[in-house]
C-alpha cells in the first residue's frame, strides 16, 4: 500500500506541475521513476515507452498505467492513472466553471479574440512538422493531402479515415517485413 | 442520453486516438463541433487554448471540458475515464503481445506509415477552424489583425519553436488592446 501511495504522488506531482502536454511529462517520469527511485532500469524503460508511443489512447496515461502495472500490479496501475489525471480534471473543472461564467465580459471576448487565431497558428504548425518528420515526398504527399480532402472538404469522419490509414499501414509493415526477411536470407 | 453519448465518444477516440493529443484533437472536433453540436468552433478554439495552457495530459484536459459542458460534473468524470479505458484493458492485456523485439518493430513500422495520414487530420482540424467566427470581420482592419497573430505565431512555432503558452498569453495581451 505504501508503495501504492508513493507512487500517486510522484505522478500526481507530475500531472500537476508539467506544462506541455504528455511528452513534457516523459522526462519528469523518467527523472522520478528512473533516475530516483529506482523502480525501473533505463534501458527497460526505454524499450516501454518505444512501445507505449505506438499505441493509441493517452500517451501519458498509457506510461503512467504501465510503469504502475510494472512496480505495483493492477493497484499501483490504478494509483499512477489517478495521479496523472486527476490534476487535470480538477483544474480544468475549476477554470471551466469560471470561464463559462465570465466569457460574455467584453474584456475576456477581446483577450480570446487574439487568442483564437494564435491557436489556429499552433494546430498548423506541428501537423506540418509531423509531414517533414514522416519524410513525406511529392509521390506519398498523396495520403494527408487526401485525408486532408476527405474531412475537411467532404466532412467524412476522422475516425473512418484513421481506420483506413491503419489497414494501410499494417499491409505496408507486413511487406516491409517480408522484404526484410527475404533480404537477411538471401545475404546468407 | 449525453452520459451514454459522451461514453461512447471518448472511447473511440482513446481507441482511434494514434499519435498524441493534436491527432485526438480532430477526433474531438469532429465529433463534438460536426456530428453533436455541442460546441460551435469559438468555444472549440477557446477549450483547446485552456486545455494547452494548464498543466497535464491535453486530450485529458479537453475530455473533461467537454464533459463538464455537456453533462456537468458527472460528464467530465465520465468523458476522462471513457478516454482511459482503452489505454487500461490495453496496458493489461495487449501491452505484453508487444513487448518482444519482433512485434514491437511492427507496431513502430504501423505507427510510421500512419504518420502521414495523422499529419493530413491536424491539418483538416486547423483548417476547419480557420473561419469568420475566429479569425473575427467586423472591420477589414481588424481581420487583418487575426491573420497577422496567426501567420506570426505560426513562424513563431513552426521555425522557432516558441513556447505554445508564451504565444497564447501574447496573442490575448494583444487581443485586449486591439479590439
Amino acid at each position: 500500500m505504501k508503495t501504492a501511495f508513493q507512487l500517486f504522488f510522484t505522478f500526481f506531482k507530475i500531472g500537476a506541475f508539467t506544462l506541455g502536454g504528455g511528452y513534457a511529462m516523459l522526462s519528469m517520469v523518467e527523472k522520478a521513476v528512473v533516475d530516483k527511485k529506482h523502480w525501473i532500469p533505463s534501458d527497460e524503460f526505454w524499450d516501454m515507452i518505444a512501445v507505449v508511443q505506438s499505441l493509441p489512447g493517452v500517451f501519458a496515461v498509457n506510461t503512467a498505467l504501465y510503469v504502475g502495472h510494472k512496480i505495483n500490479g493492477v493497484r499501483g496501475a490504478v494509483a499512477t492513472m489517478l495521479g496523472a489525471i486527476i490534476p487535470s480534471i480538477t483544474i480544468i473543472l475549476l477554470l471551466a466553471t469560471v470561464f463559462r461564467e465570465y466569457r460574455d465580459l467584453p474584456v475576456v471576448e477581446r483577450v480570446f479574440k487574439g487568442i483564437r487565431p494564435c491557436v489556429v497558428a499552433l494546430i498548423l504548425a506541428p501537423s506540418l512538422r509531423m509531414i517533414k518528420s514522416a519524410k513525406v515526398t511529392w509521390k506519398t504527399a498523396i495520403i494527408p493531402t487526401l485525408a486532408v480532402f476527405l474531412i475537411w472538404w467532404c466532412k467524412v469522419s476522422p475516425a473512418i479515415v484513421i481506420l483506413a490509414a491503419l489497414a494501410g499501414s499494417i499491409i505496408y509493415a507486413l511487406i516491409m517485413e517480408k522484404k526484410v526477411k527475404q533480404a537477411l536470407k538471401e545475404n546468407s | 442520453m449525453v452520459y451514454l453519448q459522451l461514453l461512447w465518444v471518448f472511447i473511440k477516440i482513446g481507441v482511434l486516438g494514434f499519435g498524441g493529443g493534436y491527432a485526438m484533437l480532430s477526433l474531438i472536433q469532429h465529433e463534438v463541433v460536426d456530428h453533436y453540436a455541442w460546441m460551435n468552433t469559438t468555444e472549440f478554439a477557446d477549450m483547446v487554448a485552456i486545455s494547452q495552457m494548464t498543466p497535464g495530459p491535453i486530450s485529458i484536459n479537453m475530455a473533461t471540458y467537454v464533459g463538464y459542458t455537456t453533462g456537468g460534473f458527472f460528464g467530465s468524470l465520465l468523458a476522462s475515464f471513457a478516454l482511459c479505458l482503452p489505454s487500461i484493458i490495453m496496458v493489461y492485456f495487449i501491452i505484453k503481445l508487444f513487448m518482444n523485439k519482433k512485434n514491437g518493430s511492427l507496431m513502430s513500422n504501423v505507427l510510421k506509415g500512419l504518420k502521414p495520414a495523422i499529419a493530413g487530420l491536424i491539418l483538416a482540424a486547423g483548417l476547419a477552424m480557420m473561419n469568420s467566427q475566429n479569425f473575427v470581420q467586423i472591420g477589414k482592419g481588424e481581420n487583418n489583425i487575426s491573420i497577422v497573430i496567426c501567420v506570426l505565431a505560426f513562424v513563431a512555432s513552426y521555425f522557432f519553436k516558441a513556447n505554445p503558452i508564451l504565444l497564447i498569453v501574447l496573442s490575448g495581451v494583444v487581443g485586449f488592446f486591439v479590439y
